[in-house]
């Protein structure tokens, strides 16, 4: 059986999205009363829950509170239901221990920790379920989340991946394109500023195409934060809606 | 640009998994008319006037072709006369699935501009897509959404023209879909049916694949192959005599024949011939396999042309030409033939060779074509077909199911870049089974602890030979030296005559590690550049090596010799020598020729080479062969080991010298050996071959009138010798190359299991190994040859050389190139050009139209060895 066609010729992808274009993102904030602030996003079949608590005092001991900053502590975690294979994924395996340092790494690029001294922001994020990006649902969630629980940051992080096939980047990779085997690389972006939060990569990639790439993934997280823009603002006037009176 | 979403689940079967995909639905998938322009596309394929003249369609119309019809009658559609075809996602998906060349030539088609193939995205279009109904097959399905995708192209077009008349047409052969569609209001043809009514164009129905009526269903996979017999009814048909066992021996030649040599004692046949694929039944070379005699009129000559197996890379395609590639030879001489009925054990081992890509970009199954010709081609899945392109891989063979054309494989290693130096030498080495590996430290555990010197036990035991004129004449740069020689006059006048080979066996004791790997390397292996050798290097190029001016441990035959080079006395001993110099065959050449020397050394050299010289008379007297086969040497670079220049090896006087003093030995010691041990003596015979064998040599002197008697040894040793045609001196060596390939293979064998000791080449009643000077030809040294031979064209470029034709198959000749001993096989035909038209006549091989006498020379021919 030959493998899949990740691009036609006549520049569908297949699931029929053309090389640039993102997955549907829908997102809903403040879905549990009990958090502090909480989001449920959908990346196209890829869905992720956040939850934040903070900033409160920190826990257990207290030799890793910060003097000058707040600590970030973050939990990644995969439902056993959230691939095609159903399987139990204890907590703290290397995988999601590394991906929750990167969520660490992201947000502590983005949140102005040094407002709070001495205490301490959990965020936990969890895939419900996984179609590709999962790095990417987990940082827009846990941005809207943060947003909800009414976190200072400097910006929204918004991140998205991009992979590389016929020398075309193609946005925001589907489980399909990003098991392919080509290149994948994972951007979390501050959009206003332009910097970036993180990067990653996996496997090899030319450096002429370094730039494209990075190029579209930017464009990509671009169009994410205007979604989630449009997300906290339509919260917003619910909100105020409802509080008016 | 995103309007609808829906999501669509698909299952996927092996694990039963849920495989969740998105499916996105557009509705900026143009019609890619120039009709219309409500479409924004910006460059129409279609043409607003696709006007082919039909009886069936007067009107201008765009053809939509379902997949049976693609998958058939691909010929008709890549006829530049068949253009503004619509092919659908859907039609095109489901070739990429079934054959892959039939999915290549349809891209390609569609990339042609002047054909105006335009591939619509129906799959993904929002009103053409639909979803598969509870109940309904994948194959209804898409049947449906073909007509679904037809029907929406003949409203569009008809709106964007007002009724006007473009139209499409479906195509297709499968008659329940055809009523279907003609209920559905389209326009429907049989594509027969179609390319009929073309008026003006009638060439166009003789390509027209002829079709079983609708019998088109996907059939899954067919059978190829018959089954396999369980190995209980194996055992019992052996038993009973219905089926025999031997070992299967492709032909290197050609794919689709091969032999089964039966090993058993008192069977009259020994040889069974399989010609086809299905009578081969996937037996590998080298398997154990059991085969079924077929009945006499069915026995065949072996056919003579050469085949390769270069069918497209396709999964399963197809060989309907098989049978008809099979051209029975007509000669008188018929072998039995037989099938493939059931394999008892596979030699499977892993193989190196090359991977040849699939046509289609993203698979992940691709075909493997093993260095050796004799192995068929093996599909192995793998996703890193693109680094693995221009490699040299090795691919173990993991089965081979009756349904597949070809064994399954798997990936194994990766030996490097082809073509590199290292990477070949592995390859080679492998392919040879020749262990190469470094010696493991159990090994060298059982070597002499340095310094190693010679003790005051060993004097006593051994002759003391220390004061003899001893030296040794080998190739240059030789480390490894196993013999030396020393003649000198004795007081009555007689001449005494030493070999003397390295004592190893003072070394390695028997049954220890060092002996068992020694054992299981069995020789070493010279390779151009490169040496493999079979004992650690301490002794076969220090302590076992008879270098000069050192005191070593040595086995000695000592003759006492009349100058008429008469044995008077043989006398046999462990001694101790010290070797007084090591030649070249050069420098003793020169010491013998060069009169104003006179020291004990050349003087020795000068008996030994005048007993030679009376020995080998003799011998050639007794009727000892003298036979030839092309070798070559090479001039490497000392920096960078590339060959520079290569000569065939030259023979002087002294190789003749050594080499005879170690017959002479190897015959004394098969003498002692036979006498002391009469019921369990190692000896090596090498029987005459029967008459038949000699047909090809026979022939082949007849070309030139040249008659060749094979009555004995002698006669034919006598006759090689005449056989000479002027101003053509290298004939008679062509024919020695040839009076090789007639001969038996030489055996081992004990003593008291034969009455038959002959050695027909050496024309010697009695022979061992004691020693062999000359390092026996492996083939791993040939094909490192070969190799380096390669290696040195390819820098070289084309060039002219004279060449001699060997043999003459039906669509081929082998050559040899006697410069630099290459043996080639030139094909007549080539893919793109057809055969010129010549007749084979077996009897004087011989093809009628005579082949340009530069043609071979231009050619780089291929190596075979």
């Amino acid at each position: 059986m030959a493998g899949l066609e990740l691009l036609s010729d006549q520049g569908y992808r297949l699931d029929g999205r053309r090389a640039c274009e993102l997955r549907k993102v829908q997102a809903r904030t403040s879905v549990f009363a009990q958090a502090d602030g909480s989001a449920y996003l959908e990346q196209g079949n890829t869905k992720a829950l956040a939850v934040v608590y903070g900033p409160h005092e920190t826990r257990g001991s207290r030799s890793k509170s910060l003097h000058d900053r707040a600590v970030i502590n973050c939990q990644y975690s995969m439902a056993t239901f959230s691939t095609a294979e159903r399987k139990r994924r204890p907590h703290g395996d290397r995988k999601s221990s590394e991906m929750s340092l990167h969520l660490k790494q992201t947000f502590e690029a983005a949140v102005l920790t040094e407002l709070y001294p001495r205490s301490q922001i959990d965020i936990y994020v969890k895939i419900l379920q996984a179609d590709g990006g999962n790095y990417s649902a987990c940082v827009n969630a846990a941005t809207l989340a943060l947003v909800d629980a009414g976190i200072p940051m400097r910006d929204y992080v918004c991140a998205c991946t991009a992979g590389f096939v016929e020398d075309t980047p193609l946005a925001d990779l589907c489980h399909a394109e990003e098991s392919g085997g080509g290149t994948s690389l994972a951007l979390a972006l501050l959009p206003r500023s332009g910097n970036i939060a993180l990067l990653q990569m996996d496997a090899r990639l030319h450096q002429d195409h370094l730039d494209a790439l990075i190029e579209a993934a930017m464009t990509a997280c671009k169009g994410v934060s205007k979604v989630l823009d449009g997300v906290v603002r339509q919260h917003l006037e619910e909100v105020s809606v409802l509080t008016r009176d | 640009m995103l309007k609808s979403k829906t999501f669509v689940k698909k299952t996927r079967a092996g694990g039963v998994l849920k495989i969740v995909r998105e499916h996105y639905l557009r509705d900026d998938i143009w019609c890619g008319s120039e009709v219309c322009k409500e479409c924004k596309d910006e460059a129409p394929v279609l043409q607003e006037d696709a006007c082919i003249e039909s009886n069936l369609c007067s009107y201008p119309h765009y053809l939509i072709p379902d997949t049976n019809v693609v998958l058939h009658q691909i010929d008709i559609l890549e006829d530049p006369l068949i253009r503004n075809v619509i092919i659908l996602q859907t039609v095109l998906q489901e070739i990429r699935h079934r054959s892959a060349p039939a999915y290549k030539r349809i891209k390609d088609a569609i990339h042609e501009k002047e054909k105006h193939f335009y591939m619509f995205t129906n799959e993904h279009h929002r009103e053409t897509f639909i979803e598969r109904e509870p109940g309904e097959s994948a194959n209804d399905r898409n049947d449906r959404a073909i007509r679904v995708a037809a029907k929406w192209y003949a409203d569009h077009l008809a709106k964007k023209t007002n009724g006007g008349s473009l139209k499409v047409v479906l195509l297709t052969d499968d008659r329940a879909n055809k009523e279907k569609a003609e209920q559905y209001g389209l326009i429907v043809y049989r594509c027969e049916e179609y390319i009929k009514s073309l008026i003006g164009n009638p060439e166009l129905v003789d390509r027209l694949a002829l079709q079983p009526d609708d019998q088109n269903e996907i059939t899954g996979s067919k059978l190829l192959f018959p089954e396999h017999l369980p190995l209980s009814r194996i055992q019992s048909g052996i038993k009973n005599g219905v089926l025999l066992q031997g070992t299967f021996h492709a032909n290197r030649d050609n794919y689709l024949e091969g032999t089964v040599f039966i090993n058993r004692e008192g069977e009259d046949i020994n040889e069974v011939l399989l010609q086809g694929l299905q009578n081969l039944n996937r037996a590998v070379h080298q398997d154990v396999v059991a085969v079924e005699l077929f009945p006499k009129e069915r026995w065949v000559a072996p056919s003579s042309v050469v085949l390769q197996d270069d069918s497209p890379n396709d999964e399963d395609a197809e060989e309907d030409e098989t049978e008809n590639k099979l051209y029975f030879g007509n000669s008188s001489i018929l072998k039995p033939t037989g099938r493939v009925v059931g394999i008892i054990k596979r030699n499977w081992r892993p193989y190196c060779g090359m991977l040849s890509q699939s046509m289609i970009k993203e698979a992940t199954r691709h075909l493997f074509t093993p260095a050796d010709r004799r192995i068929p081609r093996i599909r192995i899945e793998t996703r890193q077909a693109a680094n693995l392109a221009g490699q040299r891989i090795m691919v173990a063979i993991d089965g081979w199911p009756k349904n597949s054309r070809y064994p399954n494989g798997h990936f194994v290693k990766n030996l490097g870049t082809a073509g590199d130096k290292e990477t070949e030498t592995e390859v080679l080495l492998l392919e040879h089974d020749v262990p190469h590996l470094p010696f493991s430290p159990a090994v060298l555990s059982f070597l002499p602890k340095m310094p190693w010197s010679i003790t005051e036990e060993d004097l006593k035991v051994r002759a003391d030979l220390r004061h003899l004129g001893v030296c040794s004449v080998d190739p240059p740069g030789c480390t490894d030296i196993d013999d030396a020689l020393h003649c000198r006059e004795l007081e009555n006048g007689n001449l005494e005559v030493g070999v003397h080979i390295a004592d190893v066996s003072h070394f390695i004791r028997p049954g220890n590690a060092l002996d068992q790997e020694a054992a299981s390397r069995g020789t070493t292996v010279y390779l151009c550049g490169k040496r493999i050798d079979m004992v650690p290097e301490l002794l076969s190029s220090n302590l076992c090596s008879l270098r000069s001016n050192v005191e070593r441990l040595a086995f000695s035959c000592i003759w006492e010799m009349n100058h008429n080079a008469e044995i008077i006395k043989t006398h046999f001993t462990k001694s101790v020598i010290n070797s007084k110099a090591s030649l070249t065959y050069a420098e003793a050449q020169m010491r013998i020729d060069d009169t104003t020397m006179n020291d004990d050394i050349t003087k020795s050299l000068r008996g030994l080479n005048r007993l030679a010289k009376i020995l080998k008379g003799r011998r050639t007297e007794k009727g000892a062969l003298t036979l030839s086969s092309p070798e070559v040497r090479f001039h490497m670079d000392s920096e960078t080991h590339d060959p520079i220049d290569l000569q065939t090896k030259e023979l002087k006087e002294t190789n003749s010298m050594v080499e005879e003093f170690m017959l002479l030995a190897n015959i004394s010691v098969a003498q002692k050996i036979y006498d002391e041990f009469s019921e369990c003596a190692l000896l090596r015979k090498h029987p005459s071959p029967p008459p038949s064998n000699y047909d090809i040599l026979i022939k082949a002197a007849k070309s030139r009138d040249l008659n060749i008697h094979i009555d004995s040894a002698k006669a034919l040793a006598d006759s090689l010798n005449n056989a000479t045609v002027e101003n053509f001196p290298y004939f008679n060596t062509l024919l020695r190359i040839l009076a090789t390939r007639c001969m038996m293979q030489a055996v081992y064998f004990c003593s008291g299991m034969d009455s038959d000791f002959h050695h027909y080449g050496l024309a010697s009643p009695i022979y061992t190994h004691f020693i062999t000077h000359q390092e026996v030809r492996c083939y791993a040294q040939r094909a490192s040859v070969a190799f380096h031979t390669q290696l040195f064209f390819k820098n070289k470029g084309i060039i002219n050389e004279e060449g001699f034709i060997l043999f003459v198959r039906k669509n081929a000749i082998i050559i040899l190139i006697p410069k630099f001993g290459i043996k080639g096989t030139v094909f007549f035909d080539n893919k793109d050009k057809p055969s010129p038209h010549l007749i084979f006549d077996s009897e004087i091989p011989g093809v009628s139209v005579p082949v340009p006498e530069s043609e071979p020379e231009a050619k780089k021919p291929k190596l075979d060895c």
